[in-house]
């Protein structure tokens, strides 16, 4: 049976989503969604041009891939809300990715905030995908309130330093019943592939494929990477040395003892 | 709370000369922080002069009261049609201007003037004389979302010559209207010195000194700069410092290593050759298809009543042209009111 992520009421084959702000052009994003098979991809509203006849972000958003705008320039949760609503009535469907930053230096989120507006909007009837500093109490709360899944992230946006917070995450994916999605700060496909290692739903990333040297060839290695990293995590990962692991059991014979 | 006790502890601090290697190896990493927390991507906005009345005679500045030029404050129906054709060259982010006037181009004026240009741009900056933050305040409900306001030069005796009469004399008031704006709520913050006015070293130090206070004291606010230059205007002032385009390039990487999440901007003050060159180095917005006369796009104007000359004189859509041929995605749109 292939190996799925159902979320949202989507069925995912391709586990890395992709983010789309910092591309050099329109083409070439649409491009490295397209060849690395991308099926999410998320878009700030703020971006967003309706009006525009030429450049409207979302008409270069490949058929098959789902958008998920995030609240991107949201203070709180109250902007995120309307952030959220806006996208509504602008006809970009109900998957929205939470982004409350109340930090321009690091960009990093506020927990607080974010679940604020995850609870409002979980209601509403969003599918609610928070971006979150890993902290297993609020992401228990954000999935009481009604989060589809949570999105941790590696290491601060931009940075490409990798899984930082891999502990964090770690006990995220062992103590959470709804998916864990890293975001942010993955710079290499090996990043993606161990934080699928460990379990994680799959992995979301913009920088390191946008300023790539080769955005499109970027994108398909990490779509490789989450693939091989995805199919160890199913397969069963033997333990290292230090938890030597037999293939077959060394006290099996006592059962027949009686 | 003011910037001012820091300003007083780190006067007279200056940047230090690199060495040529090291402005090479600096600029490497400056391009790689922009690229990183920026992407390929280049915010592009103009300027539209709403009125160029003023009562401050500053010495650099072409709309200074003692130069005899054309005054003029747009009508309404002239911003409608100044809005529609900016508008129409697909640009969604505006900054609009005027001289330091309260009697001619008074808070209700400029606040009627932003409910029209509200229908045709998704974010609207200011760059007027500096206001309380009661009035910064009624600014934001009015859906301003950035305001931009240079000190032009930190150097407090310089300061006081340069603005020899007027409102504008008040240093103090000036110099703390950024964070009176980002109290009040503004999105964005930009900050600036008027290179020309004294050595740069000094005032580039000053200007990051600025732009970390207000980062760290508003970490919720986007804060930019901006490095203007000293163009040449219709009283003829002559900068008593040259800053070499080398110096500007230096400045860009400085504030950039520094600060690697500031936006800094760039004006058609600059040719065309140099702002392409200065881009990569750590440029996150630009304007585009810029006037500084007032009702320069739809209006018959003398050159002589411009603030000051600009230099690139590309249409937005040389501009997008530009960019993309460069490795940028021009960004026209990248806010709106919520």
């Amino acid at each position: 049976m292939q190996d799925t992520l159902k979320i949202g009421g989507k069925v995912i084959a391709n586990r890395l989503f992709i983010g789309t702000g910092k591309f050099s052009s329109y083409e070439l994003m649409k491009k490295a969604l397209a060849e690395s098979s991308v099926e999410v991809a998320t878009v700030a509203l703020r971006r967003v041009d309706v009006d525009s006849k030429q450049e409207n972000i979302l008409d270069y958003i490949p058929k098959g891939c789902n958008v998920m705008i995030n609240t991107s320039g949201a203070r709180n949760a109250e902007e995120a809300v309307r952030i959220a609503r806006l996208a509504k009535a602008v006809g970009s469907g109900n998957w929205i990715k939470i982004e409350v930053v109340r930090d321009n230096k690091y960009l990093l989120p506020d927990n607080i905030e974010t679940l604020k507006a995850t609870e409002i909007l979980a209601k509403e009837g969003f599918v609610v995908f928070p971006y979150m500093s890993p902290d297993l109490s609020v992401a228990r709360r954000m999935l009481e309130a009604g989060a589809a899944a949570v999105m941790p992230l590696g290491s601060p946006i931009g940075t490409n330093r990798g899984l930082k917070t891999k502990e964090l995450v770690e006990i995220l994916v062992k103590e959470l019943s709804i998916p864990v999605i890293v975001d942010a700060g993955l710079g290499r496909p090996s990043d993606a592939c161990i934080c699928m290692e460990l379990g994680c739903a799959a992995v979301l990333v913009n920088t390191a494929i946008a300023v790539a040297r080769n955005p499109v060839g970027y994108a398909v290695a990490f779509s490789k990477a989450v693939e091989a990293g995805r199919l160890a995590y199913v397969t069963g990962i033997p333990l290292n040395s230090d938890n030597p692991s037999p293939s077959s059991p060394l006290t099996g014979f006592l059962r027949n003892e009686n | 709370m003011s910037f001012y006790p820091l300003y007083s502890q780190n006067k007279g601090k200056r940047l230090q000369p690199g060495d040529e290697n090291a402005l090479e190896t600096k600029a490497v990493l400056a391009k790689d922080l922009t690229l990183r927390f920026f992407g390929r991507a280049i915010q592009l906005y103009t300027p539209m002069y709403l009125a160029n009345y003023c009562d401050n005679s500053c010495l650099y500045c072409g709309f200074n009261k003692n130069n005899k030029i054309e005054r003029r404050k747009l009508s309404f129906d002239e911003v409608e049609a100044e809005a529609r054709f900016i508008s129409s060259t697909g640009l969604k982010h505006i900054l609009i201007l005027t001289g330091e006037d309260r009697l001619e181009s008074p808070l209700e004026y400029i606040k009627d003037c932003i409910k029209i240009l509200k229908t045709y741009f998704s974010s609207i900056s200011v760059e007027i004389y500096p206001l309380s933050e009661a009035e910064y305040t009624s600014f934001v409900k009015e859906g301003v979302d950035g305001l931009t306001i240079y000190q032009e030069v930190y150097d407090e005796e310089i300061y006081s010559r340069m603005h020899p009469t007027g409102p504008k004399k008040d240093y103090l008031f000036r110099l703390d209207a950024p964070e009176r704006g980002a109290r009040a709520g503004m999105r964005s913050i930009n900050i600036g010195v008027l290179l020309g006015l004294n050595d740069w070293r000094v005032e580039a130090f000053m200007l990051g000194l600025h732009a970390q206070y207000l980062q760290d004291k508003f970490p919720d606010v986007e804060i930019g700069v901006s490095l203007p230059r000293i163009r040449p205007q219709v009283s003829g002032f002559k900068p008593a410092y040259v800053v070499s385009d080398r110096d500007l390039a230096q400045i860009i990487i400085y504030l950039r290593l520094k600060l690697p999440r500031l936006s800094i901007s760039l004006s058609t003050r600059e040719g065309a050759g140099l702002r392409e060159n200065l881009i990569p180095l750590g440029i996150t917005r630009i304007s585009a298809g810029s006037s500084t006369l007032v009702g320069g796009h739809t209006l018959e104007g003398s050159q002589e009543s411009a603030q000051f000359k600009i230099q690139d004189q590309r249409s937005v859509e040389e501009i997008k042209t530009m960019l993309y041929k460069k490795g940028y995605q021009p960004v026209l749109k990248d806010w709106m009111p919520i």
